[in-house]
């Protein structure tokens, strides 16, 4: 296989000669339209679709598909025997600081970096399927966005995590407020910039404390390998602040309920193409950092808030599943299902255990495949409905349009997570691991799975069934949508009939990742749960 | 009579190769001034200032010359050694894209080129003296050097005819007043520790302070505490930071940009000589207290700088917030703070430069002067100013992938190590509030529609409300040359003011294209983003002089 760099670089060269290169071939007749809203609702009319091939959009697709295909390589070519990095490229960036240009593939991150290149190949060829106000600056945006969240599954350095992991926000913000929906695009874009950069900061300055330290105690040079570091522990008082700041930007990221507040006007604003991958990986590069980065490094302190974290994560499965059932708004609906979602990743990392961290793997993965797909289906919905996201609008159009009624059944069905789809053993390995841990918790949890079945079909019934909308023009899906939702479907069915192809390649690595804070838990399993209150 | 003899030959031995870039550019600015008097339009308004781009260059060449030379100069008053030479290096970048920012500007016109640009050199060489100063008194000197010039630079005014003169001249007379304060009591400062410690050189009041329990002194701690406040005034840090805003906005903007960033270097590399070599010894003392001050400034520039809608009010209280992080490597005292400071330095010069190269050529370009509605939809026709301005911005706010990110990395870096682990995190809180004045800016730059009364780039159509066509016609000729601008000067500038349209308070100076203000804004911002992706360079050449100052850890 090549090396990772070629992965993470990629797409963004893909994009800056996009950007470069004077757009030569136009595939696409129309482009009459200049703005995007007026691109949009154009989008609406199926004859009056102007796709405008844009030769950067081509070039941001191939990007990502060959990225997809790299991907898929690295997951063939996995070793599921330990946990050991492989495809490692380690060049020193700044020796004066001790940070390496680390990259590997581990059982954690193999997956995910197969969903992202998944999701982002298929969230351009939906950009590509209408035209975009200056199409160069959007697609650069994009493809800078992938490879930013690549580098992040990928580092393997602390320094080059958080690099990465604030690097990502930055595009993001950009396509937010260049491309958004009015009226609030600007004010949202900034809202949800800074509050999820205030977490990013905060980790940066626990990442360099955590490198001084650890450097401290082992008395050598500073370092922020996270081999290194993990053979470096540091006090439980360190450990402790330190993980406060990593749990702040993380809750924010992915996000968890205190935490939320960007979502309903950041989902709002967004593009549906952007919300995609936005929804869909962004929001793992946080529970991913939990696993990967946090429990690992703080083991200590991952047992001491192990009951805080879990309160966390159970309040936003109720809080995200009650808003999901009372939103109209389908978009909004799809975002808060997804703080609830990310309540049960959270939960089932901070179960400590095995399982509970295997369930939360798993179910990242399902709830990238499953949610990107929804907002697709949102988007498609919506201009069957004369451009409305609102439930209320929709509806009636199973009838006319039997293969997106399907697809959408199954994408909901997985969403609700039905027994046979692969969401259905993520979270009964979660519930699993938090039952071994907190009792209490757990049965609480129980009824997240009911609260998700509610809203899930809600917005299926709502959308697909009842009394035909006022503005609703029932027809089926295109073949050229249909090339971006068939494969994502096709994944989903995948992974419901063999959940074990990723849970057998990344066991041993998150094995290995609960392994310290498991321990942690064990003796101080009594007095964890007492010194919780402050 | 031999006694006199005896004692005019008992002068140091001068070497001359060590103070040579300090002579390079006083006595170029010497002919630069005499240059300015040449009656040639040519010679006074192009020869001038590639005159001092020169001198510059040759004080650069003496710079990287005397490299490695580590040796004390002038019976030990100066020290020529790695920190000096990179700080020169510095003020030489600085002072060079001042030079290029100010080839068109009025400013220079209306104080005639020479005395403008020869006064930029004379600041210069002030700031020479202080990145090397030995020796209380030089300190002083140097001090001075840079201020007295500078008080003339900020009032000298941008139109003969708009209210700018005006406002330029309380700028000026703002620094000046404040600015003797400042001195002053940093002299009181130096007065009362020559008193506790009967010294000026600092190794001599380093080695009194280690002695005894002189560092204690009550004495001696009232004079550090005056030294603090007075750099405080120069670097402008809260709370004595409060002229910082209304000399800033009302100075020529080639003036501010030099302001903000040179004056930075030459006051922190000031500090960085006097606490962590003279007071080394009493650092348990100040330490504490510049912290502190450091914690301050960062809150208090970052908070007063939200919700500006001038660029240069903003820029200022971001430097006054960005002096509040370099600080902190100051505090430490440690060989990893004095080379984090020195780093950010070097970014901060490449970030500010690029942020205000393109305030000087929308000034030029729109009748909107420095308000953010003047960048606001450059995103669009503008890639070559919205992409430097978008990327010095996010630098500023620490951001990866620019220099920012990395200087900040290290300013934190070296706070922890240093035992501040709270001032590494005042560093980020200060970035989180600083995200809420950068990001709209560049929300502005890339997400808004220029406004209305913005001119365009290449005809004047901010003032096509009046007939203009002298200055219409003219750029498509001579390309915005200084002949245009003085011939427009009677005739062709302002026609709206005779008209009888509302005076316009920001008229565009130029119309024309400015190529060198954008080499500075792109070389500036591809600076902060190499040095962000491949920093190791300035990290070998800061490490060196993290190495000079040979009583740290």
């Amino acid at each position: 296989m090549p090396p990772l760099s070629i992965l993470i670089w990629l797409p963004a060269l893909c994009g800056v000669v996009g950007a470069i290169i004077p757009s030569l071939l136009k595939v696409g007749a129309r482009t009459t339209e200049t703005s995007a809203e007026t691109g949009a609702a154009s989008a609406d009319e199926p004859g009056a679709s102007g796709s405008a091939w844009s030769t950067s959009g081509i070039l941001a697709l191939i990007g990502s598909v060959v990225a997809l295909g790299l991907s898929i390589g690295y997951i063939a070519d996995f070793h599921s025997g330990g946990p050991a990095l492989q495809h490692v490229t380690d060049i020193v960036w700044i020796s004066t600081l001790g940070i390496h240009y680390k990259l590997g593939v581990s059982g954690l991150n193999v997956f995910l970096v197969g969903l992202t290149t998944l999701l982002f190949a298929a969230a351009v060829l939906a950009s590509n399927l209408r035209s975009w106000e200056r199409p160069k600056l959007f697609y650069f945006h994009f493809m800078l966005a992938e490879s930013a969240v690549l580098g992040a599954f990928l580092a393997q350095d602390l320094a080059l995590f958080v690099a990465f992991f604030d690097l990502m926000l930055i595009p993001f913000y950009f396509l937010i407020g260049g491309w958004g929906r009015e009226p609030d695009r600007v004010k949202a874009t900034i809202k949800l910039v800074i509050y999820t950069l205030v977490g990013s900061l905060l980790m940066l300055a626990a990442a360099i404390a955590t490198g001084v330290l650890a450097s401290e105690q082992g008395g050598g040079h500073i370092t922020f390998v996270l081999t290194s570091l993990q053979a470096l522990p540091l006090s439980k008082g360190s450990q402790e602040w330190i993980f406060l700041f990593f749990a702040a930007a993380f809750l924010v990221k992915m996000p968890a309920f205190p935490l939320h507040g960007w979502m309903p006007d950041g989902y709002r604003a967004m593009p549906i193409e952007v919300l995609m991958v936005f929804s869909g990986v962004l929001s793992k590069v946080g529970a991913y950092g939990f696993l990967a980065i946090v429990l690992p490094l703080f083991p200590q302190a991952a047992a001491h808030f192990q009951v805080l974290m879990l309160l966390i994560a159970l309040a936003s499965i109720i809080y995200g599943s009650a808003l999901a059932f009372t939103q109209t708004d389908a978009r909004l609906v799809a975002g808060y299902s997804s703080v609830a979602q990310l309540g049960f990743i959270t939960l089932g990392i901070f179960a400590l255990n095995p399982q509970g961290a295997q369930g939360a793997l798993l179910q990242m993965v399902n709830h990238g495949l499953v949610v990107a797909p929804l907002f697709f289906i949102i988007l498609l919905l919506s201009r069957r409905a004369g451009g409305s996201e609102d439930i209320r609008e929709m509806g009636g159009i199973a009838f006319r349009a039997p293969v997106l009624a399907s697809l959408f059944l199954i994408v909901a069905l997985a969403t609700l997570a039905m027994p046979g789809s692969s969401n259905f053993v993520g979270e009964f390995l979660i519930l699993l691991g938090v039952f071994k841990a907190k009792l209490a918790i757990a049965v609480i949890a129980f009824s997240g799975v009911v609260m998700a079945s509610v809203y899930a079909l809600r917005l299926f019934i709502g959308a697909m069934h009842n009394r035909v909308g006022p503005k609703v023009k029932s027809r089926d899906i295109t073949v050229r949508d249909g090339l971006v939702l068939v494969p994502l479907v096709a994944v989903i069915l995948f992974l419901a009939l063999y959940p074990q192809f990723a849970l057998h390649r990344s066991e041993s690595s998150v094995k290995t990742a609960v392994a310290s804070a498991h321990l942690a838990l064990t003796p101080l399993s009594p007095q964890s749960t007492a010194s919780i209150t402050p | 009579m031999t006694l006199l003899a005896t004692a005019t030959l008992k002068g140091p031995h001068v070497d001359f190769a060590g103070l040579s870039p300090l002579i390079a550019l006083l006595g170029g600015a010497a002919i630069v001034l005499l240059v300015g008097l040449l009656s040639s339009k040519w010679a006074r308004a192009q020869l001038v200032p590639a005159l001092s781009l020169a001198v510059l260059a040759a004080a650069l060449g003496l710079t990287i010359w005397q490299w490695g030379e580590e040796k004390s100069i002038l019976a030990g008053a100066l020290r020529i050694d790695d920190l000096a030479l990179v700080l020169n290096m510095i003020l030489i970048a600085g002072g060079a894209a001042t030079v290029l920012l100010a080839w068109r500007s009025r400013a220079a016109e209306s104080t005639a080129h020479g005395e403008w640009h020869a006064l930029l050199l004379t600041s210069i060489g002030g700031m020479f003296l202080l990145a090397s100063a030995q020796n209380t008194v030089l300190v002083f000197l140097g001090l001075e050097l840079l201020s007295i010039p500078l008080y003339v630079l900020c009032a000298t005014g941008y139109s003969k005819r708009g209210q700018h003169q005006e406002r330029s001249l309380e700028s000026g007379l703002k620094y000046l007043i404040i600015g003797s304060v400042g001195s002053a009591t940093l002299l009181y400062g130096l007065a009362l520790i020559y008193g506790a410690t009967g010294a000026t050189d600092f190794s001599a009041i380093d080695s009194a302070l280690s002695t005894g329990n002189l560092a204690t002194d009550p004495l001696t701690l009232t004079g550090i505490a005056l030294c603090v406040a007075g750099l405080c005034f120069k670097a402008s840090v809260a709370p004595f930071h409060q002229w910082t805003p209304d000399v800033y906005e009302g100075a020529p903007t080639p003036v501010t940009a030099f302001m903000a960033v040179a004056t930075k270097v030459a006051a922190l590399g000031v500090f960085l000589r006097l606490f962590d070599v003279a007071f080394i010894n009493a650092q348990t003392s100040w330490a504490p207290a510049v912290a502190v001050l450091a914690t301050i400034t960062i809150l208090v520039g970052n908070v007063g700088a939200l919700g500006q809608s001038s660029l240069k009010r903003m820029l200022a209280y971001s430097s006054v917030a960005q002096a509040g992080y370099m600080l902190a490597g100051v505090v430490v005292a440690t060989k990893l703070g004095v080379q984090a400071t020195v780093f950010y330095l070097a970014v901060y010069v490449a970030m500010n430069m690029a942020s205000f190269a393109v305030i000087v050529a929308r000034e030029r370009e729109t009748t909107l002067g420095d308000s953010v509605d003047a960048v606001a939809g450059i995103g669009r026709d503008r890639p070559w100013l919205a992409w430097p301005m978008t990327i010095s911005l996010l630098g500023l706010a620490g951001i990866p992938a620019t220099a920012g990110f990395i200087g900040k990395f290290y300013l934190i870096d070296a706070a922890v190590s240093g035992g501040y682990t709270w001032l590494g995190v005042a560093i980020v809180v200060g970035s989180m509030i600083s995200l809420g004045y950068y990001l709209p800016v560049i929300a502005a730059i890339w997400m808004r529609e220029a406004p209305a009364g913005a001119g365009q780039p290449s005809s004047s159509s901010s003032t096509a409300s009046a007939p203009t066509p002298k200055a219409g016609a003219l750029p498509a000729l001579a390309g915005g040359s200084p002949e245009l601008d003085s011939d427009a000067g009677p005739l062709g500038v302002d026609p709206s003011v005779t008209v009888g349209a509302p005076v316009q308070p920001h008229a565009p100076e130029t119309t024309g294209p400015q190529p060198e203000v954008l080499f500075v804004a792109v070389l500036a911002g591809a600076a902060t983003l190499f040095f962000g992706i491949i920093p190791q360079p300035l990290f070998n050449l800061v490490t060196h002089a993290g190495g000079a100052l040979s009583g740290l850890f």
